[in-house]
């Protein structure tokens, strides 16, 4: 009876579908589909597929993926920032603060920014892998304290709660380029030669392509995605993430140095935030106090309805990904419709509940169908 | 008989002004099965704290391979290779059994330079490992969560001894599972023993002790009451001793027979 027989009838077969249901990305590849089809059908005439429409949905997702893929990986790792959004409004006005009132060099303006945002986010970490408090509790603390400076420090020293002139700052400048600058224009030049995507018709530009090139916000966005899910699932910290998150006291006995992990999650969440800031006020070319708001939660939003449970130690940097793309997709494509923008609230908020409900009931089949 | 791989000296802990353990011996031989049974409170899990390097013993001296130990913390013990298999806290049940495998001890294999975890390497000596000790997977990404607690119990106990555990302490492996997944464990424990490995088996229950243990030490109020070799003893003394009392016999009665 100690004995196992060898062909084992204990295992039970699996199904193909069981067995694509425990993948985190399903959910998210289901739902990439689900509304391209919707809006392929409903808005195709609506300017969302051409080039413009493209870049404006892809631009708006590649913003969410940023900050997703961070957030995914520190769910995984079993916490949440809750300072996201509140991170981007303060890097971007220490850019301007750096860049533009102390005039430095925009590129150590932009170095800075980072050490100081990766710090605040190893800040975070310490504090919860330290007090063993909710990670919940302590970054919506740093969600007030942020969000304050970032008020305060620009009302203080400029009286004002925007500051611009970012880009001239940034002009010549070899630093700013990789956050602000566009790639492949000669591409879309000849693409919009050969009649392929639309041309300017007329005016000064009559002739270029309306869409010259591919921000660098997106070429960040695949960097990162990339990044993040080679680090996941390749990797020996990958593995550690996984660990920490799925039971920490687990992998502490295991060796796995669990608080490191988690700090250094922290610091990457707080650097992806700032990819995000950066990119966004050398488009903008300027930095304003209320900016980023609210996204922490998109981030989150765009995580669980890529897979990823919420209670940590599972979930895939891919899964956010699509779950970005269905956010930025959608938001974009109700507008192109023509449906009442506040609807997208509810929609998110729908999606939200049905990808818990999803992932709960796929967390059950992994952890022992019962 | 060998010299001991672990000799426990006289092992008192004091904590605070509560005495755990007031002065225990015990020598532990390679390929043996040394079952520590006691009653709660007896001061089992303190005594193989103090032997994996969790606590310092306040007196006594532990010799380990002939050479006097002293340990900063466990990491140090788990390198020397003194393993511990709580009966919680060992695996993760949402990662796959082979991640469990080598969690902390990935395998890595360099591609352009950069460190990537060896998955195939993984993979592959966790199906051969997993088949050795009679459990057959579904696959190395099958999810821990979907083993039963006696199989959870023997991949940690494999992945022990895989990674170079000379002394192997089980920490009431047995004592949340069924009947069935209880053998499951008790035939792994069997089949470490006979590749050399001293297993200390932490345990109160005494029909599990006897169905693997090759010698049998009893803990009561921190003291022990000596050690005895399979045969020299019967269950119920064994379990007279571990309650410190007489009303336990007449219960044994009704219970005998049973596992």
């Amino acid at each position: 009876m100690a004995e196992t027989t060898q062909t084992d009838e204990r295992i039970k077969e699996i199904s193909a579908f069981r067995r694509a249901l425990i993948r985190p990305e399903l959910g998210g590849i289901v739902g990439t589909f689900a509304v391209f089809t919707l809006f392929a059908l409903f808005a195709f005439d609506s300017g969302m597929f051409n080039s413009q429409g493209v870049m404006n949905w892809t631009i708006v997702s590649a913003q969410f993926m940023i900050i997703a893929v961070g957030a995914c990986l520190l769910m995984i790792c079993g916490e949440f920032d809750l300072s996201v959004g509140s991170m981007i409004g303060f890097a971007g006005m220490m850019i301007a603060v750096f860049g533009v009132v102390l005039a430095w060099p925009m590129w150590i303006a932009i170095i800075i920014t980072f050490a100081i945002c990766c710090a605040l986010g190893a800040l975070n970490g310490w504090i919860v892998v330290r007090t063993g408090l909710p990670s919940f509790i302590v970054t919506l603390a740093f969600l007030f304290i942020l969000r304050g400076f970032t008020i305060y420090i620009p009302q203080t020293i400029e009286r004002k709660t925007i500051i611009g002139g970012i880009r001239d700052a940034a002009e010549g400048d070899w630093l700013a380029p990789f956050f602000g600058g566009k790639i492949g224009q000669p591409i879309f030049q000849w693409l919009g030669d050969m009649g392929i995507i639309g041309v300017f018709e007329r005016g000064t530009r009559a002739g270029e392509p309306v869409v010259d090139g591919i921000p660098m916000l997106i070429v960040w966005a695949i960097i990162l995605i990339v990044f993040g899910h080679i680090l996941l699932t390749r990797t020996r910290f990958g593995n550690w993430v996984f660990a920490s998150g799925g039971d920490a006291e687990a992998a502490r006995n295991s060796g796995v140095p669990v608080n490191k992990v988690k700090i250094m999650m922290f610091m990457f969440t707080a650097f992806c935030a700032t990819v995000f800031a950066v990119c966004q006020v050398m488009e903008f070319g300027s930095a304003g106090a209320d900016r980023g708001l609210l996204k922490e939660f998109e981030a989150i939003i765009a995580v669980v309805i890529g897979g990823a449970l919420l209670t940590g130690g599972y979930g895939s940097v891919i899964g956010a990904a699509l779950g970005a793309l269905i956010f930025g997709v959608v938001q974009q494509g109700l507008f192109f419709a023509g449906v009442e923008s506040s609807l997208f609230r509810v929609f998110l908020g729908v999606i939200l509940l049905f990808a818990v409900i999803l992932n709960t009931y796929i967390r059950r089949i992994i952890t022992g169908e019962r | 008989m060998a010299d001991a791989i672990i000799q426990m000296k006289n092992i008192e802990k004091h904590f605070g002004s509560v005495i755990a353990l007031a002065g225990v011996s015990v020598d532990i031989f390679a390929g043996e099965c040394h079952c520590l049974l006691g009653d709660n409170g007896a001061g089992k899990s303190t005594f193989i704290k103090t032997m994996s390097g969790v606590h310092k013993p306040t007196a006594g001296e532990i010799v380990f391979e002939g050479k006097p130990l002293d340990f900063a913390d466990p990491r140090d013990a788990i390198a020397a290779g003194i393993a511990t298999v709580h009966q919680h806290l060992a695996m993760i049940p949402l990662m796959s059994v082979s991640r469990n495998f080598f969690m902390g001890n990935e395998p890595l294999k360099k591609i352009a330079g950069i460190n990537f975890f060896d998955h195939d390497y993984a993979n592959r000596v966790t199906m051969a490992e997993m088949r050795t000790m009679g459990i057959n997977l579904r696959g190395p990404d099958q999810a821990v969560g979907t083993l039963s607690g006696g199989e959870r119990q023997t991949v940690a106990i494999a992945r022990a001894v895989h990674f170079g555990a000379k002394v192997l302490i089980l920490d009431e492996p047995t004592s949340a599972l069924g009947v069935r997944q209880t053998s499951n464990v008790l035939a792994t424990i069997d089949k470490v023993r006979k590749q050399g490995i001293a297993v200390v088996f932490i345990t109160h229950n005494v029909r599990h002790a006897m169905a693997v243990g090759d010698r049998f030490t009893v803990l009561n109020r921190g003291k022990t009451l000596g050690t005895a070799e399979r045969g020299e003893i019967t269950p119920e003394e064994l379990q007279d001793m571990m309650a410190g009392g007489q009303e336990m016999a007449t219960l044994e009665g009704s219970l005998g027979g049973t596992v």
